[in-house]
């Protein structure tokens, strides 16, 4: 599961010996974060994401678990609930904005972290289960801040609810009657909150179940690293604990600066005025977004405005589920023998010069209002997104003159290796 | 491994089909697991069906006797609002200049209303898009291109028999069941 040179874990004391016998739960800490378990030497801070988002989820399952000691998931006191929460329980401020912004912050992170293996191209062989678990891991987020957000019960919680489950309602035959079982009504209301509830409380634990797989299966092949080699010996890698133990703790210690910047200073920022307002059924809000974190998708969403064989709705809601389930056939979609984007030239000028900015035009259409020119501009960067996955990745990575690589982490980060030369395990370097 | 040979498994004889008893009782016992399993689903799918006292909200009773021509209300049925309109003769005759067959969702406001109350214009107050409550009921709001309704989320636009006439509604809006008599209007 590692490699030959990882340290083995001994215990000590008399203590730790006992467990190792009876429970080596310290041996697979020291084997998973600890002296045990050999990392490239070469990580970026870009690798720093990993811990975050996991920093993320449990901030978000603490603040989680207090907020629903104080909060009423009943349609009639629910708005109430939280304004006490706000107002009279003590601290419940500092619980509920860490726990708002602890979402968004939880996006960011893991947009990066997603980005991050977009470009060093982490999906390839052998690392195509912790990419495909990773995609589950963003779809089940979705789904819980979804269901998180509607609880507040104002006016963007209300409509939300009613816009998002109408999307199963454009499914022909069986859409209304689904949309009906979803809510357990005609329109959200006490059941649907409820049910919301419940289901928000239970989804981060199936999350948390989804992080050790993904991490387990992580463990298996190890991290890559930004030259995208893999590591061919022990100078090419350092013990987890304390080199990356302390080079994390330093990426949470800012991010943790510019969390609670928000919190502090800018709890609000990233919310709607509007979900301030009781919902409201008989009065929709003159203009319905979603949180930030969603704009890309929700401008896929609204592409669609003709019917082509199927009605313009359904096209809008299928395009804005592909739009993800694109990234469970990532691994085969790109064909290029070398992982790194520091090494692909042409990949590269389409990551930064396509993808990021077709993403940054979606975000900023999806939070516009539905009226030209933000539509039409959506319906181009909508098709120059799938275009980019579909035909452009396997396109350039198929024909794609990748440029000279180093011939191991070790020569990447010293400039040199002896080993690729001299050493008797020198392997036969590839050409 | 004289122990196993020893369980009554290894001892029993296989009859002559090459059945044995213990192959019956596993079968048995699994089938009736696995049905028992099966019939816990659907009382675990249907509790997420409206429960009986939401179905209970099933009509709404309205007096539309003060109802004047030109003026619409708002009302609720099953929890979502429905918009009732008496529309003028120029609304009705802009509905009947369109050729129905010409739209997404072929109508002629004769269809959307009863015989004898063809002024009376019931729709659910939902666009048939992702469900907003369209504007253009109370006064003063926008009314969209065709002079109906006009739903502020995606932006569809109906026209004044509350047709789908532009935006990526797919339907008509919705006309519920209802029946007027005299002056009352139930729905559902």
């Amino acid at each position: 599961m590692s490699f030959p040179w990882a340290k083995e874990y001994e215990p000590k004391y008399g203590l730790t010996k006992f467990f190792d016998e009876k429970l080596p739960l310290p041996r697979l800490v020291y084997n998973a974060v600890g002296a045990g378990y050999p990392v490239p030497r070469n990580l970026s801070y870009f690798w720093n994401f990993g811990v975050l988002a996991g920093f993320c989820l449990m901030l978000q399952i603490v603040t989680g678990i207090v907020l629903a000691m104080h909060y009423a998931a009943n349609a009639d006191v629910a708005f109430a609930s939280v304004e006490h929460i706000m107002r009279d329980v003590n601290w419940g401020w500092l619980m509920r904005y860490a726990h708002a912004n602890g979402a968004s912050f939880f996006f960011m992170v893991i947009y990066i972290h997603i980005f991050r293996g977009f470009f060093y191209a982490s999906y390839k062989p052998p690392r195509e289960m912790i990419w495909l678990l990773g995609v589950v891991i963003f779809l089940l987020m979705m789904a819980t801040a979804f269901m998180g957000y509607v609880l507040p019960w104002g006016q963007m919680s209300f409509w939300g609810a009613k816009v998002i489950t109408g999307l199963f309602g454009a499914i022909p035959l069986v859409g209304e009657p689904l949309q009906i079982w979803l809510l357990g009504g005609y329109a959200p209301d006490n059941a649907a909150l409820n049910r919301f509830f419940s289901l928000h409380y239970l989804l981060p634990f199936v999350i948390a179940g989804a992080v050790i797989l993904h991490i387990w299966a992580l463990h298996i092949p190890g991290s890559s690293n930004p030259t995208g080699v893999e590591v061919k010996q022990e100078s090419d890698t350092l013990p987890f604990h304390p080199y990356y133990t302390a080079k994390d703790g330093f990426g949470l210690g800012v991010f943790l600066l510019l969390f609670f910047a928000f919190v502090f200073f800018l709890p609000n920022i990233l919310g709607h005025p509007d979900n301030y307002i009781p919902a409201n059924p008989l009065s929709t809000p003159a203009h319905i977004v979603p949180e930030w974190y969603f704009y890309p998708f929700y401008a896929i969403l609204r592409a669609f405005t003709f019917d082509f064989i199927l009605p313009a709705k359904l096209w809008g809601v299928l395009a804005m589920f592909a739009a993800i389930l694109v990234w469970f056939f990532l691994p085969w979609l790109d064909k290029g023998p070398v992982r790194s984007g520091h090494y692909r030239p042409l990949f590269r000028k389409f990551f930064w010069f396509g993808l990021i900015p077709t993403m940054i035009v979606l975000f900023i259409c999806g939070g516009a209002p539905a009226e030209e020119p933000y539509v039409m501009i959506s319906q181009l960067a909508t098709a120059y997104y799938f275009l980019h996955f579909l035909v452009i990745l396997p396109i350039v990575s198929s024909i794609e003159r990748p440029d000279p690589m180093p011939y191991s982490i070790t020569e990447a980060v010293l400039g040199s290796d002896k080993k690729a030369v001299l050493g008797e395990n020198a392997e036969p370097v590839a050409v | 491994m004289a122990t196993t040979t020893g369980t009554p498994e290894a001892n029993e004889v296989a009859g002559e089909d090459g059945v044995r008893r213990r192959d019956f009782i596993e079968i048995a016992a699994v089938s009736a697991a696995g049905v028992g399993g099966l019939v816990m689903v659907y009382p675990l799918v249907s509790q997420m069906a409206p429960s009986a006292d939401v179905l209970a909200e099933s009509t709404t009773e309205l007096d539309i006797g003060a109802l004047e021509t030109g003026q619409a209300v708002k009302a609720v049925f099953r929890k979502q609002p429905v918009f009732v309109r008496r529309l003028t003769p120029a609304e009705m005759q802009a509905a009947d200049a369109v050729d129905a067959e010409s739209l997404r969702d072929p109508q002629t406001l004769a269809d959307r209303t009863q015989e004898g109350h063809e002024d009376v214009l019931v729709v659910m107050g939902v666009c048939t898009h992702l469900g907003c409550v369209p504007l253009g009921a109370a006064e003063g709001e926008n009314k969209g291109e065709y002079g109906g309704y006009f739903c502020p989320c995606h932006g569809s636009h109906y026209d004044t028999a509350a047709r789908i006439r532009k935006g990526p509604a797919p339907t008509n809006l919705e006309v519920p069941e209802y029946t007027i008599t005299d002056t009352t209007l139930v729905i559902g």
